[in-house]
């Protein structure tokens, strides 16, 4: 029964949900479910895991861009199917995962992988620089300040070499979010590149009575910036410019009020997120560089910050040590000292908690 | 192959080692002219530095309140072919493991109904079916349900899309079977899901254990997070192996090359509770101190084990910066069995639901709620009692609010009998 454009709720199915998770699993995974007693990195991007039965499966992790395209997902059912039984599956940094069951077909997956040119960089496993979770940008988003993929891909090129090794402390996580609305992991990520803009919205008075409702954009501030005012016989809003700190979020609420702009918008850096519990409690990312002006296409000056907070860090903090737990025993005052980048106003807190991030001990370093 | 638009920019990217975007999106410009006007606004985006999509757009199918995100470009003079470039969030199976023929059967379709670009996957987790027009839509889920056994997920004031660790499908530690929690919530929770009725968005995120590899503490309102109450499981054999340099530390995390691992300098110094004893031929735990977090399993993986008594811990209201500051989910129920129908969840969620939809402004994030209202009052509408391990320290100021039903006497006074002891 095909589509009938003519009566479209005809044969409609709803609420049936995704597929069921088992449906793919490759037949070593369901034997051998909840029965894993221990897993080993054999190098960088190949994993092996060891069941109580013995059994073993050999995990081979690539990276890749996120966004693609079908012929890409194509190529990857080409590798799965010659190799992996027909299986595959995808990480929650959005890496690739192929799978064997028999440490025979492990080398003749990694020869084929590395034969496809630049598609298919293992990596991306122990201590080492993974993919970077990344939001729409340019590519598909109304509120962004930066690009996503272009940025990451210019982090990673630089980076690459960290992807594919395990010469780091710990494991990094560089998230990216083009807008403060974060659509990814980045508050609570080693290192994270965040969209900012420096301008606030302008107001088209003509159009907001049209397309905006006024008490949800002005709800929307968190500073309580935006006032309702009258201008002629039409209803619109004021923005109490003092007062704004440009998150953009009521932009998201009303089109009438637009902020993007070419020469204000950039990039701040974030450090010392973390979100697992070992050791030390999760932590937020905080921040590092207010602002780096977009330098399309590849962002050198971001670019070269990351890498040498990256340096740093690796040549700095002891063994184990994520860079938030790095940066809190060395303390902040060195962690600037020592990466060189400079300390402004914009770095210390004014909203609300502000007090409870200042130091209230004389206990410091010169 | 050349383009109608020029691209020096985006061209730039496709040098390098990582894998390029702009080279996939280009070898699809060949087939689709969506792509190729794709990268040409794009490249307009990097010469400008500012987007250019329009604002919104309300978008979706019959049925449904959610699951398509409209796009339209702000260009459609120069770039026709995105004039409309709409967004599908298609649900993934719980943890992303496909099948090729799969897989297969998705690219098909959606390179004859859309522009053959996704997002693989969305930080949700859902499959991202990137860019198609409106008359397609229909036709895009018919096929997805009738062909494809496939869903949309979740968008706007809704539940969103739930989404979990790699679990007990590939993971020694996993506490929880990751898959089948979020497979059941999913399907339980349908209407909610496609129909929003919320205040507000709403997540699911399940991790088997606290290393969280779905970071559920950051990303959901509601995060289940595996864990155990009886005793990590000791191999002193293998504790020893690990000492005289037999077994690789942390799995290899840090390099395969063998060396003996220094016990008491890179797991007993290193556990934040100090209850760990290495006497350099037994390692003793004291499990009572013990908070379970992980680092000790992490670095020999082939001596220690999580206990066998296992369950979730539940917190609730992470959330991103907007409106009133970012929040981790905070510790609501310590310790929870989980084991299917699930029952004992339902209930609790049912519960938050019913106070948040009663209580929620417009646009607030559950964990906006528990702040506004407070604690007390959250803990109150779902009848749990308050338990020191949901504070990390008890207040300091002394601002503390009672209720006169707890005060002997009340809140009413006698102003006469007051004076008569106290005179003005
Ligand atoms: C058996 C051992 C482990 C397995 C099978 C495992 C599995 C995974 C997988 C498949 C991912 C997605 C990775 C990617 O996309 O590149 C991941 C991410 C992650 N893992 Fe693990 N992991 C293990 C150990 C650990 C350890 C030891 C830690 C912490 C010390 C940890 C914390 C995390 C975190 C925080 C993420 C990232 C989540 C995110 O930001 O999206 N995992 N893990
Ligand atoms: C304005 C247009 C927006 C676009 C195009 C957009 C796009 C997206 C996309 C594609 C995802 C991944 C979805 C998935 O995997 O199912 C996402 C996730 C997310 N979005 Fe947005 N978003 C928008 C607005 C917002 C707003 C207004 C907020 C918050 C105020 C927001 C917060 C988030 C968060 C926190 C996530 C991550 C969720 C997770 O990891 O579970 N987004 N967004
Ligand atoms: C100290 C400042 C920050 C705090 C306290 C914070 C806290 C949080 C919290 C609690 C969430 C949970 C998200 C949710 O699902 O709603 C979140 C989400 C997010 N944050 Fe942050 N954040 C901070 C700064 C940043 C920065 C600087 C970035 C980007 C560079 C960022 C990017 C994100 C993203 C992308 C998400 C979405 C995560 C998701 O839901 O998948 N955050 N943030
Ligand atoms: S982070 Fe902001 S700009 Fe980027 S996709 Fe999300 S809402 Fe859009
Ligand atoms: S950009 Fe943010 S702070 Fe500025 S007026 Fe809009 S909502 Fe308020
Ligand atoms: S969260 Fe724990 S159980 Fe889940 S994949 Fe990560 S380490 Fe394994
Ligand atoms: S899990 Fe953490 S707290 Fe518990 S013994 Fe191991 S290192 Fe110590």
């Amino acid at each position: 029964m095909p589509f009938d454009p003519n009566d479209i709720m005809k044969d409609r199915i709803t609420d049936i949900g995704p597929p069921k998770y088992d449906n793919f699993f490759p037949p070593y995974i369901k034997e051998n479910y909840g029965k894993w007693k221990y897993h080993e990195i054999l190098e960088p991007g190949v994993l092996v895991h060891v069941a109580e039965t013995g059994a073993e499966v050999y995990t081979v992790r690539t990276g890749a861009p996120r966004l693609m395209s079908v012929d890409y997902i194509r190529e990857v059912c080409e590798i799965a199917d010659k190799h992996c039984g027909g299986y595959v599956r995808w990480t929650t940094r959005n890496n690739i995962e192929f799978m064997v069951d028999d440490k025979s077909k492990l080398q003749p997956l990694i020869d084929d992988l590395r034969s496809r040119g630049n598609w298919f960089p293992m990596g991306g496993t122990g201590a080492s620089v993974t993919n970077i979770v990344h939001t729409q940008g340019w590519v598909h988003c109304h509120t962004p300040a930066i690009d996503a993929s272009g940025i990451v891909k210019s982090v990673m090129d630089e980076l690459f070499d960290y992807f594919g090794s395990h010469k780091l402390p710990a494991q990094v996580r560089i998230s990216l979010a083009c807008c403060l609305n974060m659509c990814g992991a980045v508050h609570c990520s080693d290192i994270a590149i965040l969209g900012v803009h420096r301008k606030p919205p302008f107001v088209e008075h003509d159009r907001v009575q049209n397309v905006c409702e006024i008490p949800l954009v002005i709800a929307a501030c968190p500073t309580a910036a935006i006032k309702p005012k009258k201008v002629g016989d039409r209803k619109s809003v004021e923005i109490n410019q003092n007062r704004c700190m440009f998150c953009g979020n009521c932009y998201t609420m009303c089109p009438a009020l637009p902020i993007a702009d070419g020469d204000g918008d950039g990039i701040a850096l974030w450090v010392g997120g973390k979100v697992s519990n070992s050791r030390t409690a999760p932590k937020f990312s905080k921040l590092a560089v207010p602002y780096i002006p977009n330098e399309p296409p590849r962002w050198p000056t971001v670019v070269q910050t990351i890498k040498k907070i990256v340096e740093v860090y690796a040549s700095d903090a002891r063994r184990y040590e994520r860079i938030g737990e790095w940066i809190e025993r060395i303390g902040w005052e060195r962690f600037f000292e020592k990466t060189g980048l400079e300390f402004r106003h914009e770095h210390i807190d004014d909203y609300r908690l502000a007090m409870t991030t200042w130091r209230t001990t004389t206990q410091f370093k010169f | 192959m050349a383009l109608k638009h020029k691209t020096p920019m985006l061209e730039e990217l496709e040098k390098g080692p990582w894998p390029s975007f702009v080279a996939d999106i280009r070898r699809m410009a060949a087939r689709k002219p969506m792509c190729e006007d794709l990268l040409g606004l794009l490249e307009l985006s990097y010469e400008q530095k500012e987007g250019h999509w329009k604002h919104g757009g309300i978008v979706g199918v019959f049925g449904y309140g959610g699951g398509v995100i409209g796009r339209y470009c702000d260009r459609p003079d120069l770039f026709p072919n995105v004039a409309h470039f709409h967004t599908l969030r298609v649900n993934q199976p719980a943890s992303k493991f496909y099948s090729t023929e799969q897989l297969r059967k998705i690219c098909d379709m959606w390179e004859e109904k859309g522009s053959g670009l996704t997002n693989m996957h969305g930080s949700t987790g859902d499959m991202v079916l990137l860019g198609t027009t409106t008359d397609q839509l229909e036709p895009v889920f018919y096929h997805l349900t009738h062909e494809l056994g496939m869903d949309l997920g979740g968008s706007g004031s809704n539940l969103r899309t739930p989404s979990c660790c790699i679990g007990k499908a590939r993971c020694e530690w996993s506490c929880l079977d990751t898959q089948e929690i979020t497979y059941d919530l999913t399907m339980t929770y349908q209407d909610e899901l496609h129909r929003p009725m919320f205040p507000y968005k709403f997540k699911f995120k399940t991790s088997g254990c606290p290393n969280d590899c779905v970071a559920a503490i950051a990303r959901a309102d509601c995060s289940i997070i595996g864990t155990w109450r009886d005793k990590i499981r000791i191999d002193q054999e293998a504790v020893r192996a690990y000492a005289a340099g037999e077994l690789v530390p942390n799995g290899g995390s840090h390099g395969t090359a063998k060396r003996a691992l220094d016990i008491q300098k890179e797991v007993v110094d290193l556990c934040p509770t100090g209850c760990m004893e290495w006497d350099g031929k037994t390692l003793k735990i004291w499990d009572e101190d013990c908070t379970r977090c992980m680092h000790c399993i992490n670095v020999m993986p082939r001596a220690l084990r999580p206990g066998q008594d296992t369950g979730a811990t539940i917190l609730f209201g992470a959330k991103a910066p907007i409106l009133e500051g970012a929040q981790l989910s905070s510790v609501v129920i310590p310790f929870m069995k989980m084991e299917p129908p699930y029952d004992e969840f339902k209930e609790l969620i049912e519960k938050v639901w019913d106070w948040w939809m009663e209580n929620g402004k417009n646009r607030e994030r559950l964990g906006e709620l528990i702040q506004r209202f407070g604690m007390k009052a959250f803990l109150e509408a779902i009848e749990v009692q308050p338990d020191p391990r949901m504070i990390k320290t008890p207040r300091y100021n002394p601002y503390i609010f009672y209720d006169p039903a707890d005060v002997p006497g009340g809140w009413e006074h006698d102003p006469k009998a007051f004076r008569e002891r106290h005179h003005a």
